[in-house]
């Protein structure tokens, strides 16, 4: 099995009908996701890429139960939507959005706390079991369904990790991009952890960047927790202290976040960390292959 | 983005928090004028950059009379400040504060900023102010104190007295300090703030605290929901490259090797500088081109590039998805096209039709290099530099 996302999950979208939305939408359909339904405001009974278009997520929700949803409107109107399918009772929310301010994403943190729902991003290109679900903006065609488990802060560097897996014969299980923002939904250890307890995961690339603190707790949690193979690439060695590089998590401050820091706490935990980003999927095969 | 200090200190004197009374100028005679409209016997002459440290490097000094003052500043004023957080180059001092001194009985440190471990506002405060608090925190953590500020509850009273007690204040100090960090608060949350430091705070002999310093930095994200606060940018202290890069929507920062790098996805653009690195080179900036890659933004991206006197090649790493790798390589050509540069520019492709992009690529000139892949291509254009350097 993959996880969070097979080939039953059904997906609404909302802001659907705006251009990014209709863009990836029609993208996610060609691959054969589940898409079921969109929700703009004030569009409610349109039809939109020959799906129905409802005011609300919680009029979707009633008429689709829907497991999942995408997210692709603009950054000051997306913590309200991440709220709407929280209230709706939508188990998975994908917010794709770049550029939510920080105090928006804290309230939304803290509202969504006792929800049971799970949060993927926001500034992610999304999640996709290949082959089975495609929710969010990665290329499909680069995937393919097999072994390998990829969560990553950084989307071209997921598309690496999972070219080289493909490229190596692997595949992967299912890919989460979990975002490049400082507050954001899942972080690596919600992700690891599922890979650990799913059988079709063979081995584990964690692909992560400077700034915050979240892949040294990783490495702890590896090291305590996690029996499958990990391969770890950490960018941003040369990044100048105090400058926030493209995504506005990746920053180091205070001489805390640096990627030394984070490379050596990998390292301890056991995982293969590579020095440069094409060699994830050589190192995945060898390490397999010693198993 | 980041403001002066004296224009933090307006902030904080709209919001009730206690600041010295203080006047900016932009010349000598001004400052001698600042100083006898404040009155007292002794100004601080503060130069305005926007960069911590100044204090070590001659960027505070203190005037005991008017013409003191007034030469202080004329000294200070047109020259450029060197401090840890600028970078050789510095930043142009092109005002500075004159701030009328007080007698300081304690110094305190106290600040507010979000923080990504617990998703919420947390103020720092120690009784080791005026120093440096990441040396505090490596020292002496004991001496640091964090309360963290649930976003539905609010600030609570006891958390001041938390910070209070940490830092021995007594008396009337408690209100005062509660009043002090409920209207920080206020102002972190009505203007989008992402830190506002106070080093130090400061106990004066009479008890009263007020904020001798003042920093204030804004969530780049939320700037378009205050216009008051844009209205702040000073772009003479920021990098004229970066900000030039902003109106073409490319996240580009300025680094000071010789192979200019030019990526889509910031993930990947810091990987690139990596391998440069790893490889014996050393890149001359972040670029990332982000995901629609067109020919316009290519162009201006290398338009920043070449502007680079010290750039000797250019390595352009892209991983095609949803926009495929031929159409990519075309819109590379179309923009080497107008700039017509003699650089090297070491092109990967790789993803969507990566083949088809690459074969686009080839023979077309003399200078433009395909590479098979990205180890490869990092390893070119760090001995192409080397060649030209």
């Amino acid at each position: 099995m993959s996880i969070l996302i097979n080939q039953e999950t059904k997906v609404i979208c909302q802001g659907f009908t705006g251009k990014q939305g209709t863009f990836h939408s029609e993208h996610a359909l060609a691959y054969g996701t589940k898409l079921v339904a969109g929700v703009t405001p004030g569009r409610g009974g349109a039809e939109h890429l020959g799906l129905p278009v409802f005011n609300t997520v919680q009029q979707a929700y009633a008429e689709t139960e829907a497991d999942a949803s995408v997210i692709y409107v603009p950054p000051f109107f997306a913590a309200d939507a991440i709220l709407e399918a929280v209230d709706a009772g939508i188990k998975l929310i994908v917010c794709i959005t770049e550029g939510i301010p920080v105090l928006h994403m804290q309230r939304v943190k803290a509202a969504m706390a006792e929800s049971g729902a799970l949060l993927i991003g926001p500034n992610c290109p999304g999640i996709i079991t290949p082959e089975a679900c495609k929710i969010g903006i990665m290329p499909g065609s680069i995937h393919q369904p097999g072994s390998i488990g990829i969560v990553s802060r950084s989307g071209t560097l997921t598309y690496e990790a999972v070219h080289q897996t493909t490229l190596q014969g692997l595949g992967q299980s299912t890919c989460v991009g979990i975002g490049g923002d400082p507050i954001h939904g899942m972080n690596f250890i919600d992700v690891i952890s599922r890979f650990q307890a799913d059988d079709q995961t063979q081995g584990i690339i964690m692909v992560g960047e400077i700034g915050g603190s979240e892949e040294e707790e990783a490495a702890e949690y590896i090291k305590n927790h996690v029996t499958k193979p990990v391969v770890s690439y950490i960018t941003g060695l040369t990044a100048p202290a105090g400058k926030r590089m493209g995504h506005a998590g990746a920053i180091v401050t205070g001489g805390k976040g640096t990627a030394e820091g984070k490379v050596t706490a990998l390292k301890m935990a056991g995982v293969e960390v590579v020095n440069s980003p094409s060699l994830m999927g050589i190192a995945m095969k060898e390490l397999l292959a010693t198993r | 983005m980041n403001i002066h200090e004296f224009q933090a200190k307006q902030l904080f004197k709209d919001y009730q928090i206690p600041v010295p009374e203080s006047i900016v100028v932009t010349s000598g005679a001004a400052a001698a004028d600042a100083a006898q409209t404040l009155s007292g016997d002794g100004w601080a002459i503060k130069a305005q950059v926007h960069a911590g440290g100044r204090g070590k490097v001659g960027g505070v000094k203190i005037a005991t009379t008017a013409d003191e003052a007034s030469t202080l500043a004329a000294q200070m004023l047109g020259q450029r400040l060197v401090t840890k957080q600028t970078g050789a180059a510095g930043l142009p001092i092109n005002s500075v504060l004159v701030e009328k001194t007080s007698s300081i009985k304690r110094e305190f440190y106290l600040s507010l900023l979000v923080d990504r471990h617990e998703d919420k506002l947390c103020f720092i405060a120690s009784e080791a102010g005026g120093m440096d608090i990441e040396a505090v925190a490596a020292e002496t953590p004991e001496k640091i104190i964090s309360v963290f500020i649930h976003p539905a509850a609010g600030l609570q009273a006891y958390q001041c007295r938390q910070v209070a007690f940490a830092l021995s204040l007594q008396g009337e100090q408690f209100k005062a300090l509660q009043n002090l960090m409920t209207n920080m608060l206020q102002l972190f949350i009505d203007k989008d703030a992402s830190q506002i430091e106070i080093n130090p705070l400061v106990e004066t002999g009479d008890g009263e605290l007020f904020a001798l310093d003042a920093k204030i930095n804004f969530d780049d994200n939320a700037l378009a929901l205050h216009k008051d606060i844009i209205a702040l940018r000073d772009t003479a202290q920021e990098d004229e490259k970066e900000n030039k890069a902003k109106q073409f929507d490319l996240s580009y920062i300025t680094l000071d090797g010789n192979i200019g790098c030019m990526v889509n996805g910031a993930g990947l653009a810091m990987a690139t500088m990596d391998l440069v690195k790893l490889k014996g080179g050393t890149p001359a900036n972040f670029l990332d081109v982000g995901g629609g890659t067109t020919t316009e933004k290519v162009t201006e991206a290398f338009k920043l590039i070449v502007s680079d006197k010290n750039v000797k090649a250019v390595l352009v790493n892209i991983f095609g998805g949803i926009v495929r790798c031929d159409v990519i390589a075309q819109g590379i050509l179309g923009a080497l096209e107008q700039i017509n540069t003699d650089l090297p520019v070491i092109v990967r492709l790789e993803g969507t039709h990566a083949e088809e992009g690459r074969a686009l690529l080839h023979n077309v000139a003399p200078n433009i290099i395909a590479a098979e892949d990205l180890d490869h291509a990092a390893e070119q254009a760090v001995n192409l530099a080397g060649v030209g350097a």
